[in-house]
């Protein structure tokens, strides 16, 4: 139906594809929704070939192997070596647990270009109480330092909160230790698992500005060194983020069972009909799936986005976070401050509890 | 650039790391550069630049190229590129 640039059709870059939800952690921000597809329900290898092949035709440059757990499928060198035959860029995102050298070496064989890891904390303890998984923080060392020798680049994920926020300086210390030659330095966005236990996440407003000192100044300390990408604390900002570079534009994601979403979050807003990847193919799916037409370009947008000058700069904001904080889709992100439910983030950003983790699980 | 920028060895031979490489994207509307979880879009004379960088190559002889190519002065071709690659280096997208 939508065929062109001006009513807000592009071609795709990114390709989320979620191989399973399957995961041997638990973190308490994880970015799965809360109804978790079970291992009868996920795609065969063919079918992920598959998408690969009509992903790269849409013009989709870069696939990013995630879960779940991606090491959890006996497939994933097989499913890396479609991903690579279709002449993407396959970036594998891991939480190390579940890929060992030897599997690692086969998936370098099969073209796999780079690899992030993620990281809990920089204190052993503290790593693995977060991960729900006594172990996991030196599984993550083991496997950095085998991508490292097998010279592929290597990205380390932090995601930060009030746990770990103040140790920023020594996870970017960690990071360059492993040899990594980029480091995300990512504040919980709050759907999902992380909206749950969003009070025993949330960093106070004085742990922020010194993150946000930190970053600035580890930026400059390690120019050159390494890459510093952060992703900024919602709760605290005043305007919103882009979220995904706007609605159904730039990325698409594949669930394990092969739902095709505008974002990760995309299913925690209801009415939308997603489409799946055993019924339609990418470009069907891309151009006429209603859910991925709901929130292109900006003629669905209220006041205040609808006149603001920055409508096309962030697009109004996250549609799953309006949502999740106004049960309207269509409002403004209330984290920009001319939202009319500014207000209320402010004052659940002010709510921090020691309570223990609601940790992801099965 | 107003910003000063260091200069490059003559004899450096810029190469792209593991993970960066340089494609054409029909769909894209032309070339891109892809690097981890990042992509960068190349107007014709970044990819003219880029191309060269194979690891074989002198920067020397990567300006001396380029300015042949493009039939423009070599101090004015040594200044724009040195400020592209640091630039790219700096991004981890390019060994010097």
């Amino acid at each position: 139906m939508v065929a062109d640039a001006s009513l807000g059709l592009h071609n795709p870059l990114g390709l989320l594809a979620e191989l399973t939800h399957r995961c041997p952690l638990g973190c308490p921000y994880c970015s799965n929704p809360l109804a978790l597809d079970p291992r009868e329900s996920e795609l065969a290898t063919p079918t992920w070939a598959r998408v690969f092949t009509e992903a790269a035709a849409l013009g989709v440059l870069q696939v990013h192997l995630s879960g779940g757990e991606p090491g959890a499928r006996r497939d994933l060198v097989a499913i890396t070596a479609a991903a690579h035959a279709a002449a993407l860029y396959t970036n594998l995102i891991t939480s190390a647990v579940g890929i060992t050298a030897n599997s690692l070496r086969q998936l370098a064989e099969a073209g796999l270009d780079h690899v992030q890891i993620s990281i809990q904390d920089s204190e052993h303890a503290s790593a693995d109480r977060i991960a729900g998984y006594v172990g996991a923080f030196a599984r993550k060392r083991a496997l950095a330092a085998a991508v490292v020798n097998l010279k592929i680049p290597l990205t380390v994920n932090v995601v930060v909160h009030r746990a770990n926020i103040d140790r920023i300086e020594q996870m970017v210390a960690l990071a360059l230790a492993l040899g990594a030659s980029r480091v995300e330095i990512a504040h919980v966005q709050y759907y999902g698992w992380a909206l749950q236990n969003r009070a025993a996440l949330m960093p106070s407003a004085e742990q922020v500005a010194r993150a946000t000192e930190a970053v600035d100044e580890l930026r400059r300390r390690h120019h050159g060194e390494i890459v510093i990408d952060a992703v900024v604390p919602d709760y605290y900002a005043r305007l919103p983020k882009p979220c995904i570079g706007g609605w159904g534009r730039r990325s698409l994601n594949v669930t394990p069972a092969g739902k095709v979403l505008p974002c990760h979050a995309a299913e925690s807003i209801p009415g939308l009909e997603f489409w799946s990847v055993r019924e339609h193919s990418l470009d069907d799916i891309w151009k006429n799936s209603p859910a991925f037409n709901a929130f292109r370009g900006t003629a669905w947008m209220q006041e205040p986005c609808r006149s603001c000058a920055r409508r096309d700069i962030d697009f109004g904001g996250c549609r799953c976070q309006a949502f999740a904080l106004t049960g309207d889709a269509r409002a403004t992100d209330p984290v920009c401050h001319l939202a009319p439910s500014h207000d209320d983030v402010v004052a659940l950003a002010a709510v921090q509890e020691d309570a223990p983790y609601a940790y992801r699980r099965m | 650039m107003s910003e000063a920028t260091a200069a490059i060895a003559s004899d450096a031979r810029p190469r792209l790391p593991h993970g960066v490489r340089l494609v054409h994207s029909e769909a894209q509307g032309g070339w891109v550069l892809l690097a981890p979880e990042r992509v960068f879009k190349a107007d014709a004379i970044a990819a003219a630049i880029v191309k060269r960088c194979t690891g074989e190559a002198t920067f020397a002889a990567i300006v001396d190229d380029l300015a042949k190519t493009f039939n423009a002065p070599r101090e004015r071709v040594l200044a724009d590129v040195t400020t592209m690659l640091r630039g790219l280096a700096d991004k981890k997208l390019l060994e010097l």
